[in-house]
């Protein structure tokens, strides 16, 4: 194994079993209801990733990740809701062609910053830009004055809280608690049809994979292993000559545009965006989909995502009333057994006696040491 | 029944709708009370591949019961149960017996959108008793409509929308404030008011319909103040110095959960007590559920603008009052909402048999005109835009809990969901 090599053998065996996983087994085996489900899950996973690098690689733990999915979710809802929104559907209100709850609120006119929002080349930047414009303000403030660990992670769940609020208080220009609601169609294609949900299941596969590769990417190169010794000895990178903020920022705006992308796709399989998905419920949420996972790997996230949610979905059918105290149980399991979660139970329990096995059938592969990060 | 038929109003009912609400409601005297389900072969009455089964039909309730709309869901879920039971010990609908699949809309608009789409798709239920807040509703309205499922929604609410999937059977924002503005007013003599509430799209169109009304429609009458604060807001010292210095006649509060509590218990605090009537407290947000957080010594002598109170004292809701003690304990109190999430079953059950079928469409085309008898409020009809003509209560808190009816309308007020005037 060479150090400048983008991915080992045993990385490219975990992508490829990840790909026939979302690609093949899921749509092979579920109708297209549960395979929409799992689009939906697959949303979250585009977070879950952002969050292994900033958090497993960078040492940076974010409470606020919702803020970002959420951003990019309400960008893509901005545009689907004008595009919703013609005078001929709306011919019922006060005011035609505008979204219906701003009509609700009185208000007479769209506003200005609403504008750029017709067009989909501007949406669809503003899925990326935003989220990321608005994290490098955080991480400017917070990583060039050296406020990290717990500290940080108050302060993104702060952000969490005040950005629900204010959309929440806005309700003329966001919606408020209801969200968007009632978007349709993308450029004329119905997103609403079983057929559109599952294409959108699997250009949400592709772009998963696409932020996946440029994890990888990060996580290979001098980059990444400057942040794994930031998160280590930070001091000593500093000592180094290393502009310690600048990696942080980077990897925080990163992470924060993966978030973006799934917020938008959220928007556009699940068809609304609300604040709860904002909030520091949901940002927490996140963050233990990344734990479960395993927040050292980039492919447990995705394992973490789609595992919690559909236990999430099943343990909520089975046992309406009771099913939180189930979910609350696994958390507490994972994190008192397997402190680095599925990709743990994987490297330190299944690979080593695979190893063996495959070992005492071919003598020549040469042992290796499962790679282990410390814990924090 | 003749003297509860609707008042025919010049902007509203048609002759057509009396004539079809007299056809319903004689359709429904000479229906046999339980009808068998060989006469229904389940191909005649489910075209569309509901779960409809040759004894057994299966609906679903959708409501949050974990999270912070928890406590105020679990009342709904209670009475839709009830009334299921009952119409299934009836013999059930069209000779079939209700199942019902529950769940949890866990207080999370998205996970309400899921597991509409759950119910409709996977399960195929032939209708839904679901949804609390406007913003589950909104949530679950366009899985409705794309999957055409029907949906019994029970909470009082603002109004602005009436969906051929949905039958409110709660009150539009109108059927809720007018009529309590109007008796303030004339039995009160209250001439200013100060509107507050919680910051979210019910009570922001609520106080913009109240101050419409006081404005346009009422002599003499203005508003001193309007304020709106965040869902869960604790603090209202800042509101109640405006309140005393401006001295209006009426506080007109739409503080939802448990803001609530922190409200009404400063209110005490800064010595403006309900029961002086001095301002007068009337509020629509606050039921009997609430009131168990509030505690009744905190909220006595404050007036409530309802459909529905548990001490109204008409036979069908003694009966049923009772019924929902033996099911679920002495120790309930029953809502305004909970009363209107026990019409759902009812109501669908009217339509299923006027139609004689369990397909959607049917079964829309069918409830226009669908009458109850059996109400707990009394007697209530679902009206063209499929909302319920229902008459407004005041009521007065009392320190046990309960309220005191004060006043009734007395004749059903009509719905109307998009209120000319009022926007």
């Amino acid at each position: 194994m060479t150090r400048s090599s983008f991915m080992t053998r045993k990385e490219l065996i975990g992508f490829l079993i990840l790909a026939a996983v979302i690609f093949l087994l899921l749509p092979a085996m579920l109708d297209s209801f549960r395979l929409n489900l799992f689009g939906k899950y697959l949303t979250y996973a585009f977070v879950a990733v952002g969050l292994a690098l900033c958090w497993g690689a960078g040492g940076i733990l974010s409470l606020g990740q919702g803020v970002f999915f959420g951003l990019g979710g309400y960008c893509m809802a901005m545009f689907l809701k004008l595009e919703a929104s013609t005078p001929e559907n709306t011919a019922i209100q006060s005011t035609p062609g505008i979204p219906d709850f701003m009509d609700w609120n009185q208000l007479t006119e769209l506003p200005v910053w609403w504008q750029p929002f017709y067009s989909l080349p501007l949406a669809l930047l503003a899925v990326l830009a935003v989220p990321v414009v608005f994290a490098f303000i955080i991480g400017f403030a917070m990583f060039t004055r050296r406020v990290g660990g717990v500290y940080f992670a108050i302060i993104t769940q702060a952000f969490a809280a005040i950005l629900t609020i204010l959309i929440i208080g806005q309700q003329g220009y966001t919606g408020g608690v209801n969200g968007i609601t009632d978007l349709r169609t993308l450029l004329g294609w119905d997103i609403r049809t079983d057929e559109a949900k599952t294409t959108l299941y699997f250009v949400n596969g592709v772009l998963l994979f696409a932020v996946l590769l440029i994890a990888q990417y990060v996580r290979k190169s001098k980059l990444g292993r400057l942040l794994i010794a930031m998160r280590d000895q930070e001091d000593r990178v500093r000592f180094s000559g290393y502009n310690v903020a600048n990696f942080k920022i980077f990897i925080f705006c990163l992470g924060a545009a993966f978030a973006g992308i799934g917020g938008a796709m959220f928007t556009l399989q699940v068809g609304f965006m609300s604040p709860t998905l904002v909030g520091i419920v949901p940002s927490i949420e996140m963050v233990i989909f990344c734990a479960v996972g395993g927040r050292l790997s980039i492919l447990g996230a995705v394992y973490g995502a789609l595992l919690v949610n559909w236990a999430k979905t099943s343990f909520s059918e089975a046992f309406p009333e009771l099913w939180l105290l189930g979910l609350g149980g696994l958390f507490i399991a994972v994190v008192m057994f397997f402190p680095n979660g599925l990709a743990g139970v994987w490297s330190e329990q299944i690979e080593p006696r695979l190893t063996k096995l495959s070992k005492r059938s071919d003598t020549a592969t040469p042992k290796r040491a499962a790679e282990r990060a410390p814990a924090e | 029944m003749s003297d509860e038929t609707p008042k025919k109003k010049s902007t509203g009912l048609s002759r057509r709708e009396v004539l079809a609400g007299g056809t319903a409601l004689s359709a429904a005297l000479f229906l046999p009370k339980s009808l068998k389900a060989a006469d229904f072969p389940t191909a005649e009455i489910n075209t569309t591949g509901l779960a409809v089964t040759d004894d057994t039909v299966t609906i679903g309730i959708l409501h949050s019961v974990t999270g912070t709309m928890a406590i105020s869901e679990t009342g709904s879920v209670q009475a839709e149960k009830l009334a299921i039971d009952q119409i299934n010990a009836q013999g059930g609908i069209l000779g079939r017996k209700i199942e019902y699949i529950q769940e949890d809309g866990a207080s999370d608009w998205p996970t309400f959108a899921e597991k509409a789409r759950k119910l409709l798709v996977n399960d195929k239920v032939a209708s839904v008793m679901g949804c609390w807040t406007s913003a589950s509703r909104k949530a679950v309205l366009p899985v409705f409509e794309q999957h055409n499922g029907f949906l019994y929604y029970p909470t009082f609410y603002e109004g602005l929308e009436e969906s051929p999937n949905v039958i409110y059977t709660g009150q539009e924002a109108t059927q809720q404030i007018i009529a309590g503005l109007d008796w303030v007013n004339q039995t009160k003599g209250a001439k200013s008011f100060y509107l507050l509430g919680s910051d979210y799209i019910w009570p922001r169109t609520s106080n913009k319909i109240a101050r419409k009304h006081i404005e346009n429609f009422m002599e003499g009458c203005k508003v001193v103040g309007e304020e709106y604060y965040p869902l869960g807001h604790t603090q209202f010292n800042s509101v109640i110095n405006k309140i005393r210095l401006r001295k209006p006649d009426v506080i007109y509060a739409i503080v939802v959960g448990g803001s609530n509590v922190a409200f009404y218990k400063q209110l005490i605090a800064a010595g403006i007590d309900p029961s002086a009537e001095k301002p007068i407290v009337l509020t629509i947000s606050v039921t009997e559920d609430e009131i168990r957080g509030i505690g009744g010594e905190n909220i006595e002598g404050a007036y409530a603008c309802m459909k529905y109170f548990q001490s109204l004292e008409n036979e069908n809701n003694l009966k049923f009052v009772e019924e929902f003690k033996k099911m679920w304990g002495d120790d309930i109190a029953i809502g305004d909402v909970t009363q209107a999430a026990y019409l759902g079953p009812w109501l669908w059950k009217a339509a299923v048999e006027k139609a004689g079928s369990f397909d959607v469409d049917k079964v829309r085309e069918a409830s226009p005109g669908i009458e109850l008898t059996t109400a707990p409020e009394g007697y209530v009809k679902i009206h063209e835009n499929h909302h319920l003509w229902s008459k407004t209560r005041v009521g007065r808190a009392q320190a046990d809990g309960q309220y005191e009816v004060v006043f009734e309308t007395a004749e059903l007020v009509e719905p109307d969901p998009f209120p000319e005037g009022y926007q």
